[in-house]
């Protein structure tokens, strides 16, 4: 866990060395190959900066369909792909999609896709499959309203909980939510990484005002992008296993056409990946595949956290609507109230420790975000008691900072 | 018996294609997977390709656990996407040669779409349908093919839909290689497979396949073998048929043959050609440009050649397998391989009486099919039926059957000419 404290703007948050051997431990880092690196300032939406962070990571196959508003990160891969020597297709839905995928990485490419809720709510069946298989993939969700086709399309941030429960099944994926279209860039680079390592689907959880927001993006050059390689098995066939269950990542992947006539399958596996059906192995895999994450929360969890020593409130948010809260977070301020800020850059693994550690010493959380009331339910839950204020508020608009300015005094009291 | 199949597993000729560690298999007695399965395994060995290169997709049912018995790379995927799984890796690495192998609830039911979109771009993917009209592993439920009238477990007194008749689906889809055999037609299987498997584009053989245990029980049509049996009197052997034609109507006549085959450009080539023109002679995909990439595949087509060749050389060693196999295959009744077992035998050594009965009705998986041949005899039956050309007279059928074997591969004459000399029998 990161502290950084770079002002409440959060933009670029990403700072510090987010890709070394203590975060990976055991992995091999290497630069990243300058044929995907478009380096430069640039002038782009959050949607385009996704695109160029999957091609910067060395994605080089992107199976997708079209869904506002995260078409354009899917338009400017398949722009990108002809000279980059990427692979870009685009599926009969996203069912496909995110099976196209799932193939593609076991065919040892690094994969990747965008999509919104009703492409994501598709998506979902092979997620599952994807954690099931550990198969690493990056998939974007530019949230927009819902539910069901909802608000073609307006901002939300919708699907925090489905991104988190969507498949049927235990299980546990990493999200990261970006506040803008520099971390967009960044976040996306980082997801591979994770997604590599931990070998799970990675999931960006942005919106549709990140992602449609052009900013200023300065992608650096490639001997300054620190990605994860694909790390596939090459030892002796006897001793090959797609599969470990020990609760850790860095294990490699088995690579189709490498001769060791791997075995993968959505049913309950073994080590081997053949179907073992029991309640026995069923807790192998099921500790296995929550633990690999959970148990390395601390390292995969990124926060930013500003001027959180001595505040008596706190508000906790991510994504567009951190940007927001600081308008009425400086108000507050000039109020006299103290203030701090937590931004989740991390949504899944969610922050538990830290939530528990602060409870103590605050009079009360502030969580905005734009849903009837989602991840507020897991501030409530590491609070142990303490004040957790809702600021709800349904898709199609980002906050009034008044209305969390509003919360804040609140919260004060 | 774990120690019968353990001798079985020791002697199997399949033992390089098949996982034997992971046999016994989940088929019922008289399925018709089974012996797909092993034309499969024997097609692979026969094309020449390297077996390190053939990577195996299922999806959810009977036939979806494919994946899970064969030597190969392979993914048993969620239920209708095998499809796309399989389009995923074909396109990560080109140089894989990608089989879909699963069901027709699979593959046209929930994934329908999939299976339309994959024909109509020709991704160069092999796509095996078992046909069985029915869902097996779910209990014997209607599926997109079951035909008027047939009864299963969803439509309990009788259905009314309209089935699909999937060749001519595959074709309006614009599928570069639509062939449909039953699983009687167990040599025929393993010649289209093999031809697919050496082609570009999307290929689609549809397999008729017999479920004794639910779609047979529940409309009475007895056992795997009576169903051959049907097979045997029913089919129409007509290459090049009009798709439009190949509907198949309750325990009607079955079309089959080799309805389509014709070269356009696959997926891959179109998307190469549109960015060589964008990025210019020195375009790469993964890395490598397309001269690169084609200097590649043409070396290992030298090596699939050289080894089908060696293959060729060798017809003694080959004809001793089955007799080795013979053995552990006698004691053991459930012996999965039996079919392919028996039909090499009669194959190879057209002389033996026996083993050529069991090879008219061979093709069916497991004991049953063979313990009901000689009672069966359905190659005697046949014969005094001999009166009309459509009953099919087994030899003059089976002529018929040689000279398209012969014409689909010119270069297998000697597999050719061993067909008829068995069927004669």
């Amino acid at each position: 866990m990161k502290t950084k404290p770079s002002g409440v703007s959060g933009t670029g948050g990403s700072g510090g060395d987010v890709c070394s051997s203590e975060r990976y431990p055991g992995a091999t880092i290497v630069t990243a190959d300058p044929k995907g690196v478009d380096a430069g300032p640039h002038f782009m939406d959050g949607d385009h900066a996704i695109a160029e962070g999957g091609l910067a990571a060395g994605c080089r196959f992107f199976a997708g369909y079209p869904i506002t508003p995260s078409t354009e990160a899917a338009e400017r891969f398949a722009e990108r792909a002809p000279e980059v020597g990427a692979m870009f297709i685009q599926m009969e839905d996203e069912l496909a999609s995110i099976a196209a995928l799932i193939g593609g990485a076991w065919g040892g490419q690094k994969c990747m896709t965008v999509t919104c809720g009703p492409g994501f709510s598709l998506m979902t069946e092979n997620l599952g499959l994807a954690c099931m298989t550990e198969t690493p993939m990056v998939i974007a969700n530019v949230q927009r309203g819902g539910p069901s086709t909802g608000l073609p399309t307006l901002t939300a941030q919708q699907d925090m909980m489905q991104a988190r429960y969507g498949p049927h099944g235990d299980n546990m994926i990493i999200a990261l939510c970006p506040d803008s279209p520099q971390e967009c860039f960044d976040l996306t680079v980082e997801a591979f990484n994770l997604s590599e390592y931990y070998r799970v689907p990675v999931i960006i959880l942005t919106d549709e005002t990140v992602g449609h927001m052009h900013e200023k993006v300065v992608i650096p050059p490639a001997d300054q992008i620190k990605i994860l390689p694909r790390n596939n098995y090459s030892g002796p066939k006897e001793s090959c296993r797609p599969y470990k269950f020990d609760s850790q990542g860095g294990h490699p992947m088995v690579r189709a056409g490498d001769g060791y006539n791997f075995h993968i399958t959505g049913l309950t596996h073994n080590e081997k990946g053949y179907p073992v059906m029991t309640a026995e192995q069923n807790v192998k895999v099921v500790t296995h595949l929550m633990e690999k994450i959970n148990g390395n929360a601390d390292k995969i969890i990124r926060l930013e956290e500003n001027e959180i020593d001595g505040a008596d409130v706190v508000v906790v948010s991510y994504g567009i609507t951190s940007r927001i809260a600081v308008k009425a977070i400086q108000d507050a301020r000039k109020e006299g109230i103290k203030v701090g800020s937590l931004r989740l850059i991390t949504i899944w693994p969610f922050c538990e420790k830290r939530i528990r550690k602060l409870a103590p010493k605050v009079k009360a959380f502030v969580v905005p975000e734009i849903n009837y009331g989602q991840m507020v339910k897991e501030v409530e839950r590491c609070a142990g008691g303490v004040k957790v204020i809702s600021v709800n508020h349904c898709g199609g608009a980002v906050h009034d900072p008044d209305v969390i300015l509003a919360a804040i005094r609140k919260a004060n009291q | 018996m774990s120690t019968d199949i353990e001798k079985f597993k020791a002697g199997s000729p399949m033992s390089s294609t098949l996982r034997m560690d992971r046999m016994p298999h989940i088929w019922c007695p008289g399925c018709g997977i089974g012996s797909e399965v092993n034309s499969f395994a024997e097609a692979v060995k026969r094309s020449g390709i390297d077996p390190k290169k053939v990577v195996v997709v299922s999806g959810i049912g009977c036939t979806g656990r494919v994946a899970g018995y064969v030597n190969f790379d392979s993914i048993h995927t969620t239920h209708g996407r095998a499809i796309p799984v399989a389009t995923g890796i074909k396109l990560a690495n080109p140089e894989l040669t990608v089989v879909v192998f699963s069901g027709e609830g699979d593959l046209a039911g929930i994934g329908g779409n999939h299976l339309i979109h994959a024909a109509r771009r020709n991704m160069d993917l092999v796509v095996i349908c078992n046909n069985n009209f029915t869902y097996g592993m779910t209990g014997g439920q209607l599926t997109p093919t079951t035909p008027g009238s047939a009864m299963a477990s969803t439509t309990p007194y009788g259905n009314y839909e309209y089935p699909f008749s999937l060749p001519f689906l595959m074709d309006a889809c614009g599928a570069t290689y639509i062939a449909r055999w039953t699983s009687l037609h167990s040599r025929n299987v393993t010649q289209s497979i093999e031809e697919a498997l050496l082609r570009k584009g999307f290929s689609f053989i549809e397999i008729i396949s017999p479920c004794p245990t639910l779609y047979l029980r529940r409309n009475r049509l007895g056992d795997g073998v009576d169903q051959l049996q049907n097979y045997q009197d029913n089919s129409i052997l007509k290459h090049g048929a009009d798709t439009r034609e190949t509907a198949i109507d309750y325990q009607g006549k079955i079309v089959v043959g080799k309805f389509v085959e014709k070269n356009k450009p696959t997926y891959l080539e179109a998307s190469d050609k549109c960015s060589v023109k964008l990025v210019g002679d020195d375009y790469q995909l993964y890395g490598k440009t397309i001269p690169e990439r084609e200097a590649e595949e043409k070396a290992e087509k030298e090596r699939i050649a050289a080894r089908r060749a060696a293959m060729q050389a060798e017809p003694e060693e080959a004809a001793a397998e089955p007799k080795k196999a013979a053995a552990p295959k006698a004691a053991v009744k459930k012996a999965p391989a039996k079919p392919a077992a028996a039909s090499k035998t009669a194959k190879k050594a057209p002389a033996k009486a026996k083993p050529v009965k069991k090879a008219a009705v061979k093709a069916k998986p497991a004991k049953k099919a063979a313990t009901k041949a000689v009672v069966k005899a359905p190659a005697k039956k046949a014969a005094t039926k001999a009166t009309v050309k459509k009953a099919a007279p087994k030899a003059a059928k089976t002529k018929v059957v040689a000279k398209a074997v012969k014409k689909a591969a010119p270069k297998a004459t000697a597999k050719a000419k061993a067909a008829p000399k068995k069927t004669r029998k």
